[in-house]
């Protein structure tokens, strides 16, 4: 069970956030596309920056807490931190949005005023 | 001489504002709503970092931090974080105004 502890940490992050999606209608799933073309290619720049560091030696992990998936140095769930930490960033971001209309001046988002 | 994590956090920081006020000027950085969200991303931030650092499941060469720690974390983490959080809001923000001029060209 304990080489589940990063994936674990990872899956409570979406359970968590994944209400908002629905309850206070963030809609970030709902606009896949978009969220995909915000978050990959800020994800592919921190994940070769990780890739590079790890490589180096300058952070390492614990294979105690691994499903024990590599892509060269990198295990499966760091690769996965880098989509699913932007995913509940999104999901926050829109979840206030809807919360707090007016804290959102039109030029941050003209879609929400249409 | 600035350790290497060190220096990519202030990058990480330094690309978001940037690419914020200046490059694609989305001016997140200028409204109540983005602090708000990274507020309660923080938050989070800081437990998820704390559970990742304090277990060890991430560890770091001492050489590469400046060995201020929150919450078992390396400060470091929390520009890092920054910058990946910011980049996407920045990113998203960007892509749905692309969505309102077509619209209106139409």
């Amino acid at each position: 069970m304990q080489h589940l502890t990063y994936l674990a940490v990872l899956l409570a992050c979406l359970l968590g956030t994944a209400p908002l999606e629905f309850a206070l209608q963030a809609r970030v799933y709902g606009r896949w596309r978009r969220a995909a073309a915000a978050i990959l290619p800020v994800a592919a720049v921190f994940v070769l920056w990780d890739y590079r560091a790890t490589a180096a030696g300058w952070w390492w992990f614990d294979d105690r807490y691994l499903i024990g998936v590599f892509l060269g140095p990198l295990p499966l769930e760091e690769l996965m931190f880098f989509l699913v930490i932007p995913i509940c960033g999104l999901l926050t971001f829109e979840a206030v949005r809807r919360l707090k209309p007016r804290w959102a001046p039109a030029a941050t988002d003209v879609q929400v005023r249409r | 001489m600035i350790g290497a994590y060190t220096a990519a956090a202030l990058a990480a920081i330094t690309a978001a504002v940037l690419m914020d006020l200046v490059v694609l000027r989305t001016g997140l950085l200028r409204t109540r709503l983005f602090w708000a969200s990274y507020a309660i991303v923080v938050f989070f931030q800081l437990i998820v970092n704390g559970i990742l650092t304090g277990l060890g499941i991430v560890q770091y060469d001492p050489d590469v931090i400046i060995g201020v720690r929150l919450a078992f974390a390396p400060i470091e983490d929390l520009g890092f974080g920054f910058g990946l959080v910011t980049l996407t809001l920045v990113g998203w923000t960007r892509l749905g105004r692309r969505v309102v001029a077509s619209a209106e060209r139409a």
